[in-house]
């Protein structure tokens, strides 16, 4: 990589209020426009590791940084002009679930003008035709004026992408985004988050438990256990003894 | 430890100890009380030809005096509604400022709650009283008691919403990169909206039974009419304003539960 990295982590701890460990003495660095994948076994920081990319968690020690810039040092708007580089998937596909699903996905926008317009919702003609452009993504746009609660999970986690997208997101963290969908929808959903990391050379950075699901989509896996790095590899040097070392206890 | 045992259920659970326990407490607690505070509950059931006596003299109500009332009436719809609703106004930021999921700065929610709970403490009696001697005998008076009463009432109503809700939307929005009234206004009021409007329309409910007792201290509207037909015992008038009462009650508990339905 002759890039400089888009996301690096240095020394990174992470001791919880109440003395949990969450991250150990974490390095590394992740190229712009990778499809990394962490993986490990429940517990191991995987969701922390996430949370700390956007500042939803602080870390105790150590700095990261994004665009070269340490993000510690954030405050107010500095902090959701980072976030808002930064989109965010869910386990639980996190929809306003009384609103409509023009409503989700321009509330992905609301970064982009003030407090007031948002709460009036005085989106501009070009951002609803970006929502809609942005549902064709997900192939979602006969959706459009449907409650998000009307939806099967899938679809929600497809609205939820587009979401994302409204943020024009330089990275997209993805938080175990198909623990509860099925395989097929699986497939799909991973698919259009391949296609955006392909297509718009987005980063994407994954948190998996299935084995099999980032040896097929990941450019890079990384595993934790207990808050450290016990694992690091680009896909083709990943074999499968490697991974279910990862998956032993103790 | 061969076979897998089935866990047993420790003595205490298997006699409901706890359940026993606390109904027996509840009973002792309800007995105790109604001795100390002298309370005769024989002479309810003793004395209950007086109440009967007074329903049958308030068995022929005198329609003629409906005319009569319907101004008074509408005037006490207009306070419960103009006292309600800013009651409402002023609970909303409290209530966000008091809910535990909102705000984790402990300081400013114990603040907020404290003055939120010497909001209610304070007898609305008491503050007719006061307000019918600041401002004198008329509907203001009414609709200040009111507004603080509602403020009370719906401030920990709201909070007790808002503490239910699911966290998620809330995380999402964060993670956008959305303001706080953003947030709130985005993730938090759909989640909270017609609960509030049936709380709300509880309150008014409330609202317009009580600004009947207050006009008793001079703060306007039916409550003035309530009495005076009381200390006349005149009892069939006052049997069309309980009835007209009765009706004003009906409509707002009718159209809460359309509201709810549409907006569920
Ligand atoms: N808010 C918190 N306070 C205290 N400890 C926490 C908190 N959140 C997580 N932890 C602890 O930090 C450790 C890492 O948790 P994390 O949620 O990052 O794991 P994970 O790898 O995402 O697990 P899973 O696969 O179950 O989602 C766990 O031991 C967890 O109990
Ligand atoms: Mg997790």
């Amino acid at each position: 990589m002759d890039q400089q990295p888009i996301i690096s982590f240095k020394n990174v701890n992470k001791i919880y209020n109440n003395g949990t460990v969450g991250l150990k003495d974490i390095n590394f660095d992740i190229p712009r426009g990778e499809f990394l994948v962490v993986v490990g076994l429940s517990g191991a920081g995987k969701s922390t590791l996430l949370r700390t990319i956007n500042r939803m968690h602080e870390i105790s020690s150590g700095e990261i940084t994004i665009e070269n810039e340490p993000i510690s040092d954030y405050k107010g708007q500095s902090l959701r002009l980072l976030r808002r580089k930064i989109g965010m998937i869910f386990q639980d596909f996190n929809l306003i679930k009384r609103s409509t699903v023009q409503r989700n996905v321009l509330s992905g926008r609301v970064s982009y003008y003030p407090t007031w317009k948002s709460v009036l919702n005085l989106f501009s003609a070009a951002d609803k035709d970006r929502a809609i452009r942005a549902l064709e993504r997900v192939n979602l746009t006969e959706k459009l004026y449907t409650r998000a609660d009307e939806l099967s999970g899938g679809q929600q986690q497809r609205v939820a992408i587009a979401r994302t997208l409204m943020q024009d997101p330089k990275v997209i963290l993805a938080d175990e985004p198909v623990a509860s969908l099925d395989p097929l929808t699986t497939q799909t959903v991973m698919d259009i988050l391949k296609r955006l990391n392909q297509e718009d050379g987005i980063t994407v950075i994954v948190n998996l438990h299935s084995v099999a699901l980032a040896r097929q989509y990941a450019d890079r896996i990384v595993g934790l256990r207990a808050g450290a790095v016990v694992y690091d590899k680009e896909i083709a040097d990943v074999t499968e003894a490697d991974l279910t070392k990862i998956y032993q206890t103790a | 430890m061969t076979t897998p045992e089935i866990p047993q259920r420790s003595w205490s659970q298997r006699w409901h100890v706890k359940g026993v326990g606390w109904t027996a407490l509840l009973v002792a607690l309800l007995v105790g009380s109604s001795k100390m505070t002298g309370v005769d509950v024989g002479m309810f059931f003793s004395n209950f030809d007086q109440f009967t006596n007074l329903l049958v003299r308030m068995s022929q109500p005198a329609w003629s005096y409906v005319p009569i009332i319907i101004q008074p009436l509408y005037e006490t719809i207009q306070m419960a509604i103009l006292g309600t609703t800013i009651g409402t106004v002023f609970a909303v930021p409290f209530a966000v400022l008091a809910a535990s999921n909102l705000v984790h700065n402990q300081w400013l929610r114990g603040i907020i709650r404290l003055i939120l709970d010497l909001v209610r403490t304070l007898p609305d009696l008491l503050l007719a009283a006061i307000f019918v001697a600041i401002f004198g005998i008329g509907s203001t008076a009414g609709v200040i008691t009111l507004a603080i009463f509602s403020f009370g009432m719906i401030s920990k109503l709201f909070y007790e919403v808002i503490e239910t809700i699911d966290m998620g939307p809330l995380e999402a929005m964060e993670s956008v990169g959305a303001s706080k009234v953003t947030i709130i206004w985005y993730a938090v009021l759909p989640q909270i909206m017609n609960q509030f409007v049936s709380y709300f329309l509880y309150t008014l409910e409330i609202n317009v039974r009580a600004s009947t007792v207050l006009g008793y201290l001079g703060a306007g509207g039916i409550g003035v009419f309530l009495q005076r037909s009381l200390s006349e015992f005149d009892y069939n008038k006052t049997a069309v304003i309980i009835l007209a009462t009765l009706v004003v009650v009906m409509v707002i508990d009718g159209v809460s539960n359309h509201l709810r339905r549409v907006l569920l």
